[in-house]
């Protein structure tokens, strides 16, 4: 049997957890977003995202921006360029902007 | 789960289902560091298993863990003794060394010096963000003058070095420095440090948010990385600007880029002459 962790603040974690798979609309243990990826010019995989804001920022065409919390979404998708900015100078290889990113 | 994953070159070359996401903290620059050696190794087409990856201890010397070549995490600061046995034992190896500024000039300092005068072909990527980040932000030798650590708690008072200078002087065959910034500079320089026979060093100026910008009062991540855009300039561009645009920046480029004996070719033809009957003969009666 696994240990349930017990206390205020674990709980208050799961909580926000959960808010955040909401807000993102992630079901646990598979990938699923707000936005339809297929159609997106840029995948984000949130599972590995730590919200720096580096991508945000050093975006050249303001493609993306970010919520309260500083998680990274896709804003005018019209606007992205694949110039792959994000790709090379995302920390934790959880962005990607190129043009075949969702071909074998 | 899916195996939809981003970037798909990087994906290749990772141990994605064991460790993942990674231990540095939000805003670091060693993954940065690690996207641009996974791009330059595949720009060079290297197999996985001809490339060796040895680091030593400290936040950046974390990398191997990730990476799925041949890796080994070895002692503090001895990583280049190591990656020396196996380039010695292996002469067809590609060995790349991380080490991070204190690791690799503070601790292993006398090993780097000896591997640059000895121009072993090693290909060493030394991480400098400026400070020890893993054992709680101790200041290291490149911490500059006047900023704040654990240990300079009212600033550091000692001069603090410049790795490329140092290996200059002590006859790197190739001596380059870049930022986490400059991302396609970096994945070329690294590229042609794995292709360069012997001893080429790489300085990657990188940020840490966390511990050096929050006590020297830097900013965000975000920041530290337009510091680096704003305040370096490259090497070819010297020449045409003015005295006053010069000041205060850092040059970044290939910096030293010449051909002298490599010690593992030099190795293997002392082997080839002293093992042909006549000379073996010639060696005996001397003694």
């Amino acid at each position: 049997m696994q240990k349930k962790p017990q206390g205020k603040i674990l709980e208050n974690i799961r909580a926000s957890k959960k808010e955040e798979r909401e807000i993102l609309k992630i079901t646990p243990g598979e990938v699923e977003y707000g936005v339809d990826y297929q159609k997106g010019p840029v995948y984000i995989y949130y599972d590995w995202c730590k919200k720096c804001g580096i991508c945000v920022a050093f975006c050249p065409t303001k493609c993306l921006a970010s919520k309260k919390d500083g998680t990274p979404y896709v804003k005018y998708p019209e606007k992205c360029t694949h110039c792959e900015k994000c790709d090379m100078l995302c920390p934790d290889y959880a962005i990607t902007g190129a043009i075949n990113h969702n071909s074998d | 789960m899916r195996e939809q994953i981003p970037q798909k070159i990087i994906h290749k070359y990772l141990r994605q289902k064991k460790h993942f996401p990674h231990v540095w903290c939000s805003g670091c620059g060693i993954g940065i560091v690690l996207g641009d050696i996974i791009r330059a190794i595949n720009l060079l087409d290297i197999k996985k298993d001809d490339i060796a990856m040895v680091s030593g201890i400290g936040c950046s010397s974390r990398m191997p863990v990730y990476i799925d070549v041949n890796t080994l995490h070895t002692t503090h600061g001895r990583a280049i003794t190591f990656a020396t046995g196996i380039k010695l034992a292996k002469p067809n190896m590609k060995v790349i060394v991380i080490t991070g500024d204190g690791d690799g000039t503070a601790i292993g300092g006398n090993h780097f010096i000896h591997a640059a005068r000895r121009n072993i072909d090693l290909t060493v990527i030394l991480i400098n963000n400026n400070i020890y980040g893993m054992t709680g932000g101790q200041a290291s030798p490149t911490t500059p003058v006047g900023d704040i650590a654990t240990t300079a708690p009212y600033g550091v008072i000692e001069r603090n070095f410049d790795i490329c200078e140092l290996a200059i002087a002590a006859g790197a065959s190739f001596v380059a420095r870049t930022t986490a910034f400059h991302t396609i500079e970096a994945k070329k320089i690294i590229a042609k440090a794995i292709s360069k026979q012997g001893l080429a060093l790489v300085e990657i100026i990188t940020q840490c948010p966390v511990i050096y910008g929050r006590f020297n009062k830097k900013g965000s991540a975000v920041d530290m990385l337009k510091w680096q855009r704003d305040n370096t300039i490259p090497v070819e561009s010297i020449s045409k600007m003015p005295e006053e645009k010069k000041k205060g920046k850092i040059v970044r480029g290939i910096l030293v880029n010449k051909d002298i004996p490599e010690y593992t070719k030099e190795y293997e033809k002392l082997i080839e002459n002293v093992s042909k009957p006549q000379n073996y003969t010639k060696t005996h009666k001397k003694i």
